[in-house]
């Protein structure tokens, strides 16, 4: 097998240059585009209001919008962002609203704000000193204005909830009354920000602004977008990923009603646009495609099994993420040795609103209403399949239902366009079927993990090996973020030596970590945690196996190697000391514990859990703590703590992706299924900020959920699972 | 031409009778608070109550529909949005991407109604509406604390 390219949307460099985003996905544009009219670039997003600086608009009765450059899918980060604006700006909260800036506005206004991808959990950490900033500079321009009406000094004037004080006299103004003034004012280029014990909204757990018109069905999402003559379509893209369309019958499918055009998309897709989008995907069943053949069409979950074993010893084609000591002498000369193999399947993300996209294109304009996590490359994408310079696009966004890494990715909206640009001046609303959204993932990575340890005589551990051999994310998703020689740094989420994204904290004086690249057909992307999620079973079931060898407590055993880690231990102790870890759990309850770092926030979390005599498995409680430096929004912290357990989980326990015959085989609900409601354990989120750091939110608690529980298994049990998901072993 | 009744209003709709009524709602009455999930009944993103009892729209072919059956959809639930089922989700500020909450909304009011005060048990029996997100835990304190003010009870 060898490294096969995705479909991730080519842009051309000729138009534009490629920059990466850090760990998001996806790809943004670099620079902006030249050719933008003037006039476009003037034209403001509110419809009425001042602007005072680029993230605020006043409306003259003191309405305040705060522009959101990244995309919500769920994840607070509009409220967070918007949080982050208004303490600055002193406004008063209950003032404010959000708008969406477009990205052709960004690239006309040279990228003013900033970079619009949203994913590697870095919404808030990414983009929170220049969003403060932004609320700063129209607080001054607003103080000014306000100073600059009654002739005093700006020194003398404050302002606080939307209200500026001329302090010697008492005079006082609104936001409103001034903002007209305000914005023809220069904005100052040094503003200073807050100290952190003076913030007054951030820091708080106040309710998201996005909640009311998710209760009633007004909340537009991109699928629920209604234009004049618009079609629907629905495409089905070769099951063999990039095998070319070999034959379809149109016959039977243009006498069903309602069809109105068949058209191939590309080399491997055809669509059928229809009056309704249920009639076409009717249609598109009928159409009998048949793709070429290829070697592809051999390839299996076996097959991938035996390629991945072949990279757990390989000497070639082997990175290494963490170095200390000499492991593999280590542990040869240790009086005692622990070897383990551990396995992870691919998985899809299922976010609840299918891939879609609305397209209408003519010779000279391109429209797209689209959810994506990069809008800027939604809107690459879109001017790419049209042939036209983004310049003539616009790209509509709207909340996501749901990305988790998916909709970094561009490939339903190239296909939605290059649907569209058949069909001149009709909008067409393209919807993947749940079939179709499943078998056209870029799936989280399957990998095999081997790890190796060594202990003394005391039962201390004197060495630890850990060979992954999985696919790259980087190579088929972003392959000019791969380091020189090809490594791809973002397998070792979690387990490099430093930096800020995460290390495992345990000191362990001989340590090597490798990553065996093992490329198949099948593409793979960001998933909500992504590589955490693997090498945190891998690595915290391990460490869990090293304990109970080396007869230790796992706590106690952790603590040890965690010593010089005061922010990881913290977690954990916060963890085991509310899941009363020093206390007997009552009858037929059952302990594990799990720490992880990733996203640069510090996690732990402690299940209990009870095995029936038949083998069923039942999670009582979970207890998870978050140390992300600053929590913007504790009561988000929380929210996405609690619900990021339901994705690590259902991984864990239920899902797999596998593949015969080179497709996938797992198609919607019924062989891939979620934890739902009765299967969702009472979780306790402890949110501990420390302080003095910016660590991500969305993502970095998926990790501990599993580990934590599958150390409990192997409590209740005496059964080590080490093939995921749970569901594929027996456990009494 | 079917007839249809939802959400109190009469409508006339000309499309194939197996076509879902899920697409009926979205596309030929313009109600999209209705979504698409799975398609197959299991996730529940579809739901609307058809004479009181919750359904999932996208198993039902519209040609099963009677002129008379009283459809509701989120859009209809309540007038202003202050079913006690949507403000207890407003005070518990339940949804994340929101995109399954018309769903989960509509089988919470359904269970509400047939018992007013359900136990975690019964929550879990019908609530099999799937949340990606992951947000069960304040679905279900969302549940309770409507059971609390639909009788007049404060929690």
């Amino acid at each position: 097998m060898t490294v096969t390219m995705t479909t991730a949307t080519s842009i051309s460099r000729r138009r534009f240059l490629i920059s990466t985003t850090a760990a998001g996905g996806g790809l943004a544009l670099g620079f902006y585009a030249s050719g933008f009219a003037s006039a476009r670039a003037e034209k403001t997003v509110a419809a009425e209001g001042n602007e005072v600086g680029a993230w605020v608009v006043i409306k003259p009765n003191d309405d305040v919008v705060i522009r959101i450059a990244r995309s919500e899918m769920g994840q607070g980060t509009l409220t967070g962002l918007a949080q982050l604006v208004a303490e600055e700006l002193e406004c008063d909260w209950k003032k404010v609203t959000t708008e969406y800036p477009s990205p052709e506005q960004n690239l006309a206004r040279k990228r003013v704000w900033g970079d619009m991808s949203t994913g590697g959990s870095r919404g808030i950490r990414g983009s929170q000193e220049y969003v403060r900033k932004g609320g700063a500079v129209a607080r001054e321009m607003l103080i000014e204005a306000a100073a600059k009406q009654w002739n005093v000094p700006t020194a003398e004037c404050k302002a606080e909830a939307s209200i500026i004080t001329h302090v010697p006299s008492g005079r006082t103004t609104s936001y409103g009354k001034v903002a007209s003034a305000a914005a023809q004012l220069q904005p100052p280029t040094d503003v200073k920000l807050k100290d952190p014990k003076d913030w007054k909204i951030i820091g708080k757990p106040l309710s998201r602004l996005d909640t009311a018109d998710k209760l009633t069905g007004k909340q537009v999402y991109a699928i629920d977008v209604k234009l004049p003559d618009m079609l629907y379509a629905s495409i089905m893209d070769a099951p063999v990923f990039g095998a070319k369309v070999k034959s379809y019958d149109e016959a039977k499918a243009r006498a069903m009603p309602g069809v109105r055009h068949i058209v191939k998309v590309g080399e491997t897709a055809v669509a059928v646009v229809a009056e309704g989008w249920w009639q076409a995907n009717e249609a598109l069943k009928a159409l009998d495609i048949t793709w070429e053949q290829g070697a592809n069409d051999q390839v299996s979950s076996d097959s991938i099994f035996a390629f991945l074993q072949d990279g757990l010893e390989a000497k070639e084609g082997v990175f290494i993420g963490n170095k200390a000591g000499d492991a593999p002498q280590a542990i040869a000369n240790a009086a005692k040795k622990l070897e383990a193999v551990y396995f992870a399947p691919f998985e899809n993300h299922f976010t609840m609103e299918p891939m879609n996209c609305t397209a209408r294109v003519t010779a000279d304009r391109c429209e797209v209403w689209g959810a994506t996590q990069n809008a800027e490359g939604g809107l690459a994408a879109a001017a790419e399949a049209a042939g036209l310079s983004p310049s003539q696009c616009e790209f509509h966004k709207h909340h996501l239902g749901g990305g988790f890494g998916r909709r970094g990715r561009q490939d339903y909206t190239t296909k939605a366009v290059l649907i569209a640009k058949q069909i001149p001046g009709v909008p067409i609303k393209l919807i993947w079927s749940r079939e179709e959204d499943m078998r056209q993932c870029t799936y989280r990575p399957v990998g095999l993990c081997k790890l190796s340890a060594g202990l003394d005589e005391k039962g201390e551990l004197v060495g630890l090996r850990m060979r992954i051999a999985a696919p790259s994310i980087l190579a088929s998703a972003a392959p000019n973020r791969l380091d020189k020689d090809g490594r791809d740094s973002a397998a070792f989420q979690g387990l490099n030596p430093g930096g800020a994204e995460g290390r495992p904290g345990y000191a362990i004086a001989n340590l090597l970590i490798e990553h065996a690249i093992r490329n198949t057909h099948v593409p793979v992307g960001f998933w909500r945690g992504v590589n955490t999620n693997q090498n945190a079973i891998w690595l915290e079931s391990f460490i869990d196996e090293i304990s109970h060898a080396a007869g230790k407590d796992p706590l106690e055993f952790r603590r040890k190697l965690l010593a010089n880690s005061p922010r990881h231990l913290a977690v954990l102790d916060a963890v085991a000391d509310r899941i009363g870890w020093n206390t007997a759990p009552s009858p037929g309850l059952h302990r594990g514990i799990a720490q992880f770092m990733g996203y640069g926030s510090y996690c732990a979390g402690a299940a209990e859990v009870a095995v029936s005599e038949r083998g069923k498995l039942k999670i009582h409680r979970l207890v998870i703590a978050i140390d992300c430096g600053y929590a913007v929004n504790p009561q988000q912290v929380a929210m996405q703590t609690e619900g990021s357990i339901a994705f690590g989980l259902s991984a864990m326990l239920y899902q797999e992706c596998t593949v015969k015959d080179g497709r996938m085989v797992q198609e919607n609900l019924d062989s891939y299924p979620m934890m739902l409601m009765e299967d969702y354990p009472r979780v306790e989120a402890i949110v501990m900020p420390s302080g003095d750091f910016w660590g991500g939110v969305g993502e970095p608690t998926i990790s501990v959920a599993a580990p934590a529980v599958l150390n409990a298994v192997f409590a209740a049990t005496g059964k080590r699972v080490r093939t995921l998901p749970l569901k594929n072993t027996k456990l009494i | 031409m079917a007839k249809l009744n939802v959400n109190g209003k009469r409508f006339e709709v000309n499309v194939g009778g197996n076509t879902p009524l899920l697409w009926v709602l979205r596309e030929q009455l313009g109600l999209t608070g209705t979504k698409y999930g799975c398609g197959i009944a299991q996730c529940g993103a579809c739901s609307v109550h058809i004479n009181g009892e919750v359904e999932r729209s996208c198993a039902i072919p519209l040609s099963s529909v009677q002129a008379t059956d009283q459809i509701t959809t989120i859009e209809g639930l309540s007038l202003a949005g202050d079913h006690p089922v949507q403000k207890a989700w407003l005070a518990l500020d339940v949804p994340q991407c929101g995109y399954c909450q018309s769903g989960q909304i509509m089988a919470a009011a359904a269970l509400l109604k047939k018992m007013p005060k359900p136990t975690d048990d019964d929550i879990d029996a019908a609530m099999t509406n799937v949340c990606r997100c992951g947000t069960y835990q304040r679905i279900r304190a969302a549940v309770h604390q409507a059971a609390g003010s639909a009788n007049g009870n404060k929690t």
